[in-house]
């Protein structure tokens, strides 16, 4: 069976760019606190989550609601109503990560297909399988610690389509388990829907050394002729033991596109794209290199040769925790 | 109020490991919570230890309980986390890979990494056995004040995060090998030098974050000595307080006072400044625009510019 | 680190230099009434600014002698030409290509960014607000001119089709973009 691309859209522009360039599926969110890609200018109202599954669907691709960053006490109406109007836009799927929240939609939505977001971390199969057991979900989203045999080992013993990242944003810690942005702005993925917020970067160009801060804290210092990393908390370069490094990790981006057919033969039934935050033009090229590469694998050819180097952080890639010794 | 001591989240070696339990039984505080929380490579250097330690503690009258692991991936670490579930020790939860083993009639508490954030998901935990929960410390007051009353309603004893370096994340990389070009299979065990993390600055030289293994803690030591009150009011019925190298049965005795009102915030403050001048201090998650923030005191420049 | 495939065409310096010569304010009045324009056929652009609605942005195109002061003022947009830095909230500063190219969709943003083609400062998060709404609005900013042009439309699109190709610089919306 070919993996299936599941494909990020900001705007309704980039979901209809999406489908065109061959996403199987596409994934978005409400433009508000519901879902992690809370960014301003992002995201579709109610009419324009309905117009685009009804898009999606003409041209025979699915579409799946992000509502995954975990409700505030004494609001959690906000979300549930995220929820029920997924369902009444006749959306394919939510992707879940609160308890409370997969408890509503399993309990009002029965027949609304549930995923468990990255942002639950889930992270071996005995977990997994709880969900499935408590809450019917049918794919869970693999945080971004495993490597490409654990991949397998999980998919040996849980019914539980698995989703992995393979292109984008490299999250180092695991998600919906990190505090480091709200430590420095206030402002959380899993409060807010949003990480290192653009609220709070502030860029400083003095002759060409340009300076990024968040909430105050100097996140990085790059020289006239060097790649401008967004200021990221777990990106940036800071002091420990009398030197001056990338800690947690360079200002790489994921790319394992190479790495498609041990996927595959992990059992991995869909490749997720991250950048909802990106442009329908990086959208579109992005879709149309991993659709032309597992159509490839599906055929027998070989993988075609990869062209995105440039649309990635800092121009420079890696292949994550796929590959143990990044541990 | 009562005071539970939370996880040691550091690697020290398991005579200093077990030093802490022995003076802890002599100390004011109400509950134990021991085990590895951070990395399952560590726990075979004092893992002969716990019995007696919690013997011990159970004895001096301290309720206590097992942590689970922070995140389980591998094979061992799900052993673990299933054996842990067998031991008739109480079991903190810090992640829900714990719960499958428990039965459905097994009474456990929740520690501050499973994201509690909502009434919802409070409810369905309560349901499933949870009798006690310590919130995540990232939560503004608002929220404690709300899962408060749902915890009051459900027979739930709600806890929160008293005083240490914060957790605020947790990776499936080993920050203290790749510093020193090692890879986490052989990591020689460079946390051990840390006894409360490793220092982490920015560019400017602020201080901002502390390294320890896998886990990523903040510089500042959260404090709820301004809070007391408000925390009473709201219905929280325990102060964590985490482990820490130096003076922290000093601190377990300051912060008794303080629940006891014989001491007020400021003088608290101060106590904790006397045990370690260099601590700085944060109350942000609480009550501040952002987690590092501090409302205490002027003495305390914030480290931002 | 591999070396950036794409080079940003820049604006040739014989021609930018008799515009340090020319009247800007018919220029802002132009551009003030073009954007109202856009303005009417886009209005969901305006939606999206959000909270930014009224953020005062600084367009800079550095192969040009000037700047284009951008008030999107609640969906009555003004533009303002001037010489000089100019003030604003925000930034955004990068060759003339490099803008046209995003508003068309032609260039990814963050991209530009990353390869410092695209220098941004001050508020952040209008910058991005700003970039996600064009971005969503899918304008071709050729089109709304020949939309204006009346009969002088087809002889201006085949103008603009040759400039396009000579200059390398993105002034349509390109259907299917294969730039990278």
């Amino acid at each position: 069976m070919v993996m299936e691309i599941v494909c990020p859209a900001g705007t309704p522009a980039a979901l209809r760019a999406a489908v065109k360039a061959g996403a199987h599926t596409i994934y978005c969110g409400f433009a508000d606190e519901t879902n992690a890609r809370n960014f301003p200018g992002l995201n579709f109202d109610r009419s324009e989550m309905r117009d685009g599954v009804a898009f999606a669907h003409t041209h025979g691709a699915k579409v799946l609601v992000a509502i995954n960053t975990f409700p505030r006490a004494g609001e959690e109406v906000i979300w549930h109503r995220a929820i029920d109007d997924a369902a009444a836009s006749s959306a394919d799927a939510v992707i879940l990560a609160d308890l409370g929240l997969l408890n509503y939609a399993a309990q009002n939505h029965p027949d609304l297909r549930r995923h468990l977001s990255v942002q639950a971390a889930a992270a071996n199969a005995d977990v997994i399988n709880f969900y499935a057991e408590a809450f019917g979900v049918k794919r869970v989203v693999l945080p971004r610690v495993l490597s490409v045999p654990e991949i397998a080992e999980i998919n040996a013993e849980t019914e539980v389509e698995t989703e992995v990242f393979v292109f984008g944003g490299l999250c180092v810690m695991a998600e919906g388990r990190c505090s480091l942005s709200s430590y420095a702005t206030g402002l959380s993925p899993n409060m807010n829907g949003v990480c290192s917020p653009a609220s709070h970067v502030e860029y400083s160009d003095d002759q060409g050394v340009l300076d990024a801060r968040l909430g105050g804290y100097t996140i990085h210092r790059v020289g006239k002729n060097d790649p401008a990393p967004y200021p990221t908390l777990c990106k940036g370069c800071f002091n420990a033991s009398g030197k001056s490094s990338h800690l947690f990790e360079d200002p790489v981006s994921l790319n394992a596109e190479r790495l498609i057919p041990q996927l595959q033969q992990a059992g991995v039934a869909a490749l997720k794209i991250e950048g909802r935050q990106r442009s329908r033009s990086y959208v579109a090229q992005v879709v149309r290199n991993f659709r032309a590469a597992v159509d490839a694998l599906e055929a027998g050819h070989p993988l075609p040769e990869g062209m995105l180097a440039r649309l990635s952080e800092g121009q420079a890639m890696t292949t994550g925790a796929y590959k143990k010794t990044w541990r | 109020m009562e005071l539970t001591v939370g996880p040691n989240q550091f690697f020290w070696s398991a005579d200093r490991w077990a030093a802490l339990y022995n003076d802890l039984a002599d100390a004011p505080v109400n509950r134990v919570v021991l085990g590895e929380l951070v990395c399952s490579k560590r726990l075979p250097f004092y893992q002969d230890r716990i019995p007696d330690a919690v013997s011990t503690l159970q004895a001096a009258g301290k309720s206590v309980a097992l942590t689970s692991l922070a995140l389980v991936t591998l094979k061992r670490e799900r052993k673990l986390t299933c054996e842990l579930a067998e031991m008739g020790v109480e079991v903190e939860i810090n992640d829900l890979t714990a719960l499958p083993f428990f039965p459905q009639s097994t009474r456990f508490s929740v520690g501050p990494l499973v994201n509690i954030y909502n009434e919802g998901t409070l409810a369905w935990l309560a349901a499933r056995g949870a009798q006690r929960v310590c919130l995540p410390p990232e939560l503004p007051l608002s929220s404690v004040e709300v899962l408060a009353a749902a915890g009051a309603d459900l027979g739930v004893t709600i806890e929160v995060w008293g005083h240490g370096r914060l957790p605020l994340a947790i990776s499936g990389r080993c920050y203290h090998a790749r510093m020193h070009g090692r890879t986490k299979d052989n990591c020689q065990f460079a946390c051990e030098d840390d006894p409360d993390g490793l220092d982490v600055r920015t560019l400017d030289d602020q201080p901002f974050l502390a390294m320890n293994g896998v886990q990523t803690l903040s510089d500042s030591y959260a404090s709820t000595a301004h809070h007391i009150d408000a925390l009473a009011k709201a219905g929280v019925s325990a102060l964590r307080l985490s482990p820490q190298s130096t003076g922290f049965t000093a601190l377990c005795d300051v912060y008794r006072r303080l629940l006891e009102d014989q001491c007020d915030g400021e003088q608290t403050v101060e106590a904790i400044r006397n045990i370690d001048s260099s601590a700085r201090l944060s109350n942000g998650f609480l009550t501040g625009d952002f987690g590092a923030d501090w409302s205490g005191d002027a003495a305390q420049v914030s480290g931002r510019t | 680190m591999p070396q950036s495939p794409v080079q940003i065409p820049r604006f040739p310096q014989a021609l930018a230099y008799p515009l340090r010569f020319m009247p800007l304010v018919p220029l802002s009045a132009s551009l003030t009434a073009y954007s109202r324009r856009i303005s009417k056929s886009h209005p969901e652009l305006f939606r999206r600014l959000g909270a930014h609605g009224h953020t005062r942005f600084v367009l800079d195109p550095t192969d040009l002698p000037f700047v284009m002061l951008l008030d999107p003022n609640g969906g009555t947009p003004r533009v303002t030409v001037i010489r000089g830095a100019g003030e604003g909230a925000a930034r955004i500063a990068g060759p003339l290509a490099a803008l046209l190219g995003l508003v068309h969709g032609a260039y990814d943003g963050d991209a530009l960014f990353f390869s410092r083609d695209l220098v941004i400062e001050g508020e952040t998060a209008a910058t991005l607000a700003l970039r996600n709404a064009v971005d969503d609005a899918e304008l071709d900013l050729s089109q709304e001119i020949l939309n204006l042009s009346g009969p002088l439309a087809n002889p201006l699109q085949r103008l603009l089709a040759f400039l396009e190709r000579r200059t390398g610089v993105c002034l349509t919306r390109p259907d299917e973009v294969e730039i990278w």
